[in-house]
C-alpha cells in the first residue's frame, strides 16, 4: 500500500476537519454522481436507502397481519371471507418474500459489507466496483418485480413458492420468481466481489488470521452466496417455466415431483439462512471485542466457526421435510442438523469468555449484542427441538416454527443489524445519535420482540398451524399477545428510524473513533475521504486495542502510534 | 474490470508507475489480473451449479422414467448433435489459440482468432436452429405445445400426439415405417390394463378409484375383529399397488428401441417431461452460447482497435475461461441426451 | 362434555397426550426443555454477571483477559456435542415408532382437497369426519387431488405431507375416547384455515355402528336432507353459500332452473344433467366470474348422494316448483353383513 495524495482534493477545503478536505458523500453532487458511482460506501449507502426501505414495507405487512388476527379475536368486528383470507394469505406472502429477499439477504452483505469490507483491509474499493453497481441496479431491478407483483394481484404462495400451489394459484407467481431470480444475481455479484477483494486486496501485513472476525464471517456468507443462489436460479427458472409453459417437471399433474421442487428450493434456501446469521454473527464478534475493549476470546475458533457453518449449512436442507421424505433420508439430515449446533454454540461461549475480565460498556450497539446472544440462544435452542426427528413431526408447520426462525432471522438477525448500524453509523456519516433515544427503542424492540414470540412457541407446541388466517377460540389469547408485542417492536423501530434521521439532520460531529475500536475502519476520518484512506493505515493485530487513548475533548480515541508499534512487537514474542 | 476513468488522477501520480488500463484500486497490474481471473472461476462456479440443478433434474427423472427418456432419444438427431459438439471444440480451440496469441502481443493472429471463434458460436446456434425446427415440424415443443401433452388424462392433440408417435417410433425402430405408431391411441388403452397402477393415473381421485379402492374395500372384510387382514393377496395387491404408485416406473430391461406401445400409459403422459427436459438443458446452454458470442464480439472490437498488448491481455483470457466453460457443459449435455442408452 | 375431558391434562406447552407414540416425543420434549432452560438462564446469568462486575470503569481501560484456551474450548464443545447426540437417537428412536404402523392396523383411506377431509373406510364408507375406534392402530393412506395438505392432529403427535402423486402413510393409536382436532398444516390456498376437521374415538362397538350407518347413511332420508347433508359434509359449504351470497363458489340458492353464463361465453340451463356435470366434471363449465379450483368428486361421491344434491338445489331454488323425490327406500342387511354394493 502506497500513500497516495489524492491530487484533485488536495488543496480543497471543507468544513471537515481532515487534510484531505472533502469526504465521499461531498466528493461530487448531482444525482448521476450517486447512479453512476463506482465508490463502495456511495454503493453501501444507496443500497441502505433501498433495503430499509424494503424492511419498512415487509415490515408493514407484517403489523398488517397480526392486526387481522387480532381482529379474528373478535369474530364480530372482522367476519371471516373469503376475501379476509385472501388478503391474510397475501400478507404473510409479501410479509416473507419481501423481507428475505429484500431484507434480510442483502441487509448486512450489500449495506454494511459494502460500506466496511473495503475500509477495513484498508483497500480503496472492492475488487470489481463496476459489478458492485451492477448488483445494486439488479436489486432495484428485483425490487421493480416485486412492486409489479403488489400492483398485479399480488402473491400468496408463501414465500417458498412450494408446487403444485405455486403453479396453479392465479396470483403473480411468474413476476416474483423473476424478481426472486434477479435479486439472486444481485447476491451473487456482491459475494463474487467480497470473495475477490479479501483474497486479493489484503493490506501486507494483514495475513488470513490477522482480519477481523467480520471479515470471515463475510467471507463464508459470500461462499454461501455464490454457491447456493445458482441452485435458487435455475429453480427459479423451472418454476417459471412450469408456469409459463407447463413443463411439469415439478407440477404431479402432468407426471413431475412436487418434493423435487422442495429438495431444490431447501436446498438454496437452508444455506441462504446462513447468509443471514453468518455476518450477523461477524458483527456480534465486532461488538463485542470493542466493547469489552479487549482481544476477542477464541479467534481462530470463531473464524473457523463461520466456515464450518457454511459448509455443513450445505447439508442440511432435508430438515425442512421430515413430514415428507423417507425415514433413512431424515435420520441422515437431523444428524447434521445436530452437528451445526456446535459451531455456533462455540461462538456464543467465545463471546462470554470475551466479557470475562473485559472492560463492558453497554453503549447502544453493545446492549444489542447482549440482546443477540439472548435471542440467539433461544433461537439456537429451539432449534434442537426442531432438529429432533419426534419432536420436529409434531412441531413442524406450527407458530413453534415461525417464533423460532424469526428468533434467528428477525431476533438474532436484526439486532446485530442494528447494532451494527449504530455501531458504524459515526463512520458512515460521521454524525452522532442520540444515545437516550437509541436506549429507549433498543429496550421496546427486545420486549416487544420477546412478547411477540415467545407466545408463539407455546401456540405452537400446543398445536396452532402456521399460516392460518383464523383459529380456534383456544389459541385467542396467544394471538392477542402476539399482536401486542409485534405493535411494541414496531414502535421501537420507528423510534430507531426517527433516531437516525435526526442523527443525520441535528447529531453531534463524530470523531474518528468513538468506541476506540481498533479495525483499519476507525484509522481513517469520519465519514472516511473517497479513496478511504489519506494515509496508509498502520496494520496490527484487528483487536489490539490498548494502543488508542480516550480525549475527552472529542469524545473519541486517539490513536498512539509509537505504543502500537511497542504492543505489536510484544504481540509477536 | 478496469476502471479507466479514474486513470488521469493516476497519472500526475508520481510514487509509481501506474499503467493505463490499471484500475486505480489496484496496486499492481499483476493484482488487477488475478482477481479478474479469481473473479470468473468464481462466477464458472455458479454456472457450475446452476447447470448442476438442472442436471440433477435429469437424474432424477431418467432414473424414475428410463423408458420414456430412451423413447424421448428417439426424437433427437446424434449427427446433428456430434457435429455441434466438433463446432463448440473447434472454437475452444480457437479461443486458447486467440489466447495464446494476446499472451505473445501477435494481433492479428489474435483478431482472427476472435472471429473464428465467434463463427463457431454462430454456426453452433445455426445448427441448434436446425435441430429446434425438426422438433417443431412434430409439434414437440416444450410444456402445453407439445404433441405428447396430457390433460386431464386425454391426450390434448390426438392428432398431433399421432404424427408425433409415428415420427419416433419410425426413428426408434431404425428408419422404418411407423410401425405399431399407427394404432397408439387404442394401445394406449390396453397398456393401462396390462400394468398395475400407475403414478399419474392415480393423482385424480377420480381414476384412483378402479384400482385403488376395490382393493381397499376388499381388506378387511370382517371389520368387527379389526386385525390383519383376512385375505393378504389383497392388502398385498394395495401395497405394491401404493408402492408402485411412489416409486414411480418401474425401470424395463434397457433396450434401446423402444417404441410407443412398449410404455406403459402412465409413462406415456410423462413423454412431453423429456421434452420438458431437453428444452430448459439446451435452451438455457444456448442463452450461455449467445452471451459468449456477445462477449466474444466485444472482445474483437478491441482486439481491433488495438487495446491489448504483452502487457495486458486479461480481457481475452478471462473472456476465454467463460467459452471454455460454455463448451464444458455442452461436452456433458450431449451424451446424456444423445448418447446415453 | 367429551371435549372438556379430552382437554383435561393439557399442560403449559403441550395439548393433552392422547396416542401410544405421545408420552414418547413428550418425554424428550420436556427433556428438551429443561436442558434448553438451564443452558438459557446458564448463559444469560453469565452474561449479566460479567456485565456487573466487568462494567467499564473508565474510558481507558486496559483489561487484559484470557484470549485462547483449546483445552476451554474442546471442554465446552464435548458436552453439547455429547447432549445433542442423544437428543438425535431419542429423536430418532421416536421417529421410527411414529413412522411404522404395526401389522394388521386397521387401513382408512385420506384424501385431501382443497378445502376438505374425506375418510374412505375399508368397504366404502365416506365421512369428512375420521371416526376410529379407541386403542386399535390405525393406519392412513394419504392422497391428495390438488395441491399438498398435511394431516395433522396435536393430540396424537403426529404430522404426515398428504402429497399428490404420492401415497405417504402414517398410524396412529388412540389411547383415550373424545374428540379431536385435526388441521391441514401445510399452506394450501384461500381456506387453508378452515381445513379442519374432527378425529371421534369411539368405542369398537360405537365404532361398528357407526360404519354400519355410513355404509348406508342415505337410506330413509329425503333426498333433500341427504343433499343437505353432502353440502355440510364434503366440503361443499366451504365455497358454495346457500344465502345467497356468492363465495369462492357460485351460491346455490336459486341455481336449479336458471340460466348459467359461462367463462368461455356460453350458457345453459341449470338442469339435473348439468347439475351432475358440475359435480364430477367441474372445470367442464365454469361460471362467469369464477376461478376454475373446484376439484372433481368423481368416485368420491355415491349416486343417490348426487340425486340429494340435486333435490337439495331444487328445494332452495325459487325457479322449482315441481315434485321432490320420496326418501330413499330401507334395505334389509344381507345375512353375511352385507357386501359392497349391496345397498346400492
Amino acid at each position: 500500500m502506497s500513500v497516495i495524495q489524492d491530487p484533485v482534493n488536495a488543496g480543497v477545503t471543507s468544513g471537515q476537519q481532515e487534510p484531505g478536505g472533502t469526504n465521499y458523500i461531498n466528493h461530487s453532487k448531482g444525482a448521476l454522481s450517486w447512479l453512476l458511482t463506482l465508490d463502495h460506501k456511495r454503493i453501501g449507502l444507496m443500497y441502505m436507502v433501498m433495503v430499509l426501505a424494503a424492511f419498512l414495507l415487509g415490515g408493514s405487512f407484517a403489523v398488517a397481519l397480526r392486526t387481522l388476527l387480532f381482529l379474528r379475536a373478535a369474530p364480530d368486528v372482522a367476519p371471516m371471507t373469503p376475501a379476509s383470507q385472501d388478503l391474510y394469505n397475501q400478507f404473510f406472502t409479501l410479509h416473507g418474500a419481501i423481507l428475505v429477499f429484500m431484507f434480510i439477504i442483502p441487509a448486512v452483505p450489500a449495506i454494511l459489507g459494502n460500506m466496511i469490507l473495503p475500509l477495513m483491509l484498508g483497500a480503496k474499493d472492492v475488487a470489481f466496483p463496476r459489478l458492485n453497481l451492477l448488483s445494486w441496479y439488479c436489486y432495484m431491478a428485483g425490487g421493480g418485480f416485486f412492486l409489479y407483483v403488489l400492483l398485479s394481484g399480488g402473491l400468496d404462495t408463501g414465500w417458498t413458492f412450494y408446487t403444485p400451489y405455486s403453479t396453479s394459484t392465479n396470483t403473480s407467481v411468474a413476476a416474483a420468481t423473476l424478481g426472486a431470480f434477479v435479486l439472486g444475481f444481485s447476491s451473487i455479484l456482491t459475494g463474487l466481489n467480497f470473495i475477490a477483494t479479501i483474497h486479493m486486496l489484503r493490506p501486507p501485513g494483514m495475513g488470513w488470521f490477522q482480519m477481523p472476525l467480520f471479515l470471515w464471517a463475510l467471507y463464508a456468507t459470500s461462499v454461501i452466496q455464490v454457491l447456493a443462489t445458482p441452485v435458487l436460479a435455475i429453480t427459479l427458472l423451472l418454476l417459471f417455466a412450469e408456469r409459463v409453459l407447463h413443463v411439469g417437471i415439478f407440477d404431479p399433474a402432468l407426471g413431475g415431483d412436487p418434493v423435487l421442487f422442495q429438495h431444490f428450493f431447501w436446498f438454496y434456501s437452508h444455506p441462504a439462512v446462513y447468509i443471514m446469521i453468518l455476518p450477523a454473527m461477524g458483527i456480534i464478534s465486532e461488538l463485542m471485542a470493542t466493547f469489552c475493549r479487549r482481544q476477542i476470546f477464541g479467534y481462530s475458533f470463531i473464524a473457523f466457526s463461520s466456515i464450518a457453518i457454511a459448509l455443513l449449512g450445505f447439508l442440511v436442507w432435508g430438515h425442512h421435510m421430515y413430514t415428507t421424505q423417507s425415514a433413512m433420508a431424515n435420520a441422515v439430515f437431523s444428524l447434521i442438523t445436530f452437528s451445526v449446533a456446535i459451531p455456533s454454540a462455540i461462538k456464543v461461549f467465545n463471546w462470554l469468555a470475551t466479557m470475562y475480565k473485559g472492560s463492558i460498556s453497554l453503549a447502544t450497539p453493545m446492549l444489542y449484542s447482549l440482546a443477540f446472544i439472548w435471542l440467539f440462544t433461544i433461537g439456537g435452542l429451539t432449534g434442537v427441538f426442531l432438529g429432533s426427528l419426534s419432536l420436529d413431526i409434531m412441531a413442524h408447520d406450527t407458530t413453534f416454527v415461525v417464533a423460532h426462525f424469526h428468533s434467528v432471522m428477525v431476533g438474532s438477525m436484526l439486532t446485530a443489524f442494528l447494532g451494527g448500524m449504530y455501531y458504524w453509523w459515526p463512520k458512515m456519516f460521521g454524525k452522532m445519535y442520540n444515545e437516550t433515544v437509541a436506549k429507549v427503542a433498543w429496550f421496546l424492540i427486545f420486549i416487544g420482540f420477546n412478547l411477540t414470540f415467545f407466545v408463539l412457541f407455546v401456540a405452537g407446541s400446543q398445536g396452532m398451524p402456521r399460516r392460518y388466517a383464523d383459529f380456534l377460540p383456544e389459541f385467542a389469547i396467544y394471538h392477542k399477545i402476539s399482536t401486542v408485542g409485534s405493535y411494541v417492536l414496531a414502535i421501537g423501530l420507528f423510534l430507531v428510524l426517527y433516531n437516525w434521521i435526526h442523527s443525520l439532520l441535528a447529531g453531534r460531529k463524530a470523531p474518528q473513533n468513538p468506541w476506540g475500536g481498533n479495525t483499519l475502519e476507525w484509522h481513517t476520518s469520519s465519514p472516511p475521504p473517497h479513496e478511504n484512506f489519506i494515509e496508509e493505515p498502520f496494520v496490527s493485530e484487528p483487536y489490539q486495542m490498548h494502543a488508542w487513548d480516550y480525549d475527552e475533548s472529542i469524545d473519541g480515541y486517539v490513536f498512539n502510534r509509537a505504543r502500537a508499534e511497542e504492543l505489536e512487537k510484544q504481540g509477536h514474542h | 474490470m478496469s476502471s479507466e476513468h479514474e486513470q488521469s488522477n493516476h497519472a500526475a501520480n508520481g510514487d509509481h508507475h501506474h499503467p493505463a488500463h490499471l484500475a486505480h484500486h489496484f496496486e499492481t497490474p499483476e493484482q488487477q489480473f488475478e482477481s479478474g481471473k479469481l473473479g470468473m472461476w468464481v462466477f464458472l462456479a455458479t454456472e457450475i451449479l446452476m447447470f448442476g440443478g438442472l442436471f440433477c433434474a435429469y437424474a432424477i427423472y431418467r432414473g424414475n422414467h428410463q423408458d420414456v427418456f430412451l423413447y424421448g432419444y428417439g426424437a433427437l438427431d446424434k449427427m446433428w448433435g456430434a457435429t455441434n459438439t466438433v463446432v463448440l471444440l473447434a472454437s475452444s480451440l480457437t479461443m486458447a489459440w486467440g489466447v495464446r496469441a494476446a499472451q505473445k502481443g501477435q494481433q492479428k493472429l489474435l483478431v482472427a482468432m476472435l472471429i473464428a471463434t465467434f463463427m463457431g458460436g454462430v454456426g453452433f446456434m445455426c445448427i441448434k436452429g436446425v435441430e429446434y425446427q425438426q422438433k417443431w415440424k412434430h409439434n414437440l415443443f416444450p410444456g402445453t405445445m407439445n404433441a405428447f401433452y396430457y390433460e386431464g388424462g386425454q391426450a390434448k392433440y390426438p392428432e398431433k400426439l399421432k404424427h408425433a408417435i409415428e415420427f419416433i417410433d419410425g426413428r426408434n425402430s431404425g428408419g422404418e415405417a411407423s410401425g405399431g405408431g399407427g394404432h397408439a391411441p387404442a394401445g394406449h388403452e390396453s397398456t393401462d390394463d396390462s400394468k398395475p397402477v400407475e403414478h399419474s393415473d392415480t393423482v385424480e381421485a377420480d381414476s384412483a378409484s378402479p384400482v385403488i379402492i376395490p382393493a381397499v374395500f376388499g381388506a378387511p372384510a370382517d371389520v368387527s375383529t379389526i386385525k390383519p387382514p383376512a385375505n393378504p393377496t389383497e392388502q398385498g395387491v394395495l401395497d405394491s399397488a401404493i408402492d408402485q404408485a411412489g416409486d414411480g416406473s418401474t425401470p424395463s430391461a434397457a433396450h434401446t428401441q423402444i417404441l410407443w406401445n412398449d410404455l406403459s400409459g402412465a409413462e406415456q403422459k410423462k413423454v412431453h417431461l423429456f421434452f420438458g427436459i431437453y428444452f430448459m438443458m439446451t435452451g438455457l446452454h444456448g442463452l450461455h452460447v449467445l452471451i459468449g458470442m456477445v462477449l466474444i464480439a466485444w472482445l474483437t472490437f478491441k482486439a481491433f482497435k488495438g487495446q491489448f498488448s504483452k502487457d495486458y491481455f486479461a480481457p481475452v483470457d478471462i473472456g476465454g475461461l467463460y467459452w471454455h466453460l460454455v463448451d464444458l457443459i455442452w461436452i456433458f449435455l450431449f451424451p446424456l441426451l444423445y448418447l446415453i442408452h | 362434555m367429551l371435549a372438556i375431558l379430552a382437554q383435561a391434562d393439557k399442560t403449559f406447552f403441550l395439548p393433552p397426550a392422547r396416542s401410544t407414540v405421545a408420552g414418547l416425543h413428550d418425554g424428550l420434549y420436556n427433556f428438551v426443555l429443561w436442558m434448553s432452560v438451564i443452558w438459557l438462564v446458564l448463559i444469560a446469568g453469565l452474561m449479566v454477571y460479567f456485565v456487573i462486575k466487568y462494567r467499564r470503569k473508565s474510558p481507558n481501560d486496559k483489561p487484559v483477559g484470557p484470549t485462547h484456551s483449546t483445552a476451554i474450548e474442546l471442554g465446552w464443545t464435548l458436552p453439547p456435542l455429547i447432549l445433542v447426540m442423544v437428543i438425535f437417537v431419542w429423536g430418532f428412536r421416536g421417529f421410527l415408532q411414529m413412522n411404522q404402523a404395526p401389522n394388521g392396523a386397521y387401513q382408512v383411506i385420506v384424501s385431501a382437497s382443497k378445502w376438505n377431509w374425506a375418510f374412505t373406510y375399508g368397504r366404502g364408507e365416506k365421512d369428512s369426519v375420521l371416526h376410529v375406534p379407541v386403542d386399535t392402530p390405525i393406519s392412513l393412506v394419504l392422497t391428495s387431488s390438488d395441491v399438498i395438505h398435511s394431516f395433522y392432529v396435536p393430540e396424537f403427535r403426529i404430522k404426515r405431507d398428504v402429497v399428490p402423486g404420492r401415497y405417504n402413510k402414517t398410524w396412529f393409536q388412540a389411547t383415550e375416547i373424545g374428540e379431536y382436532n385435526l388441521f391441514c398444516a401445510e399452506y394450501c390456498g384461500q381456506q387453508h384455515s378452515q381445513m379442519i376437521t374432527k378425529v371421534v374415538v369411539e368405542s369398537r362397538d360405537d365404532f361398528l355402528a357407526y360404519l354400519e350407518e355410513r355404509g348406508k347413511w342415505w337410506e330413509g332420508k329425503s333426498p333433500v336432507e341427504v343433499g343437505q347433508t353432502v353440502w355440510n359434509d364434503n366440503g361443499c359449504k366451504q365455497c358454495h353459500s346457500v344465502e345467497d351470497a356468492d363465495g369462492t363458489g357460485p351460491k346455490w340458492n336459486d341455481v336449479f332452473g336458471a340460466e348459467r353464463k359461462f367463462a368461455d361465453g356460453t350458457t345453459r340451463i341449470a338442469d339435473e344433467d348439468y347439475i351432475r356435470d358440475s359435480i364430477l366434471n367441474p372445470g367442464k363449465n365454469v361460471v362467469q366470474g369464477f376461478d376454475n379450483v373446484m376439484p372433481t368428486s368423481q368416485g368420491q361421491i355415491k349416486d343417490p348422494e348426487i340425486t340429494g344434491v340435486i333435490e337439495y338445489l331444487k328445494s332452495i331454488s325459487k325457479n322449482f316448483d315441481g315434485q321432490l323425490l320420496e326418501p330413499f327406500p330401507v334395505t334389509v342387511p344381507a345375512e353375511d353383513g352385507g357386501t359392497p354394493g349391496a345397498q346400492e
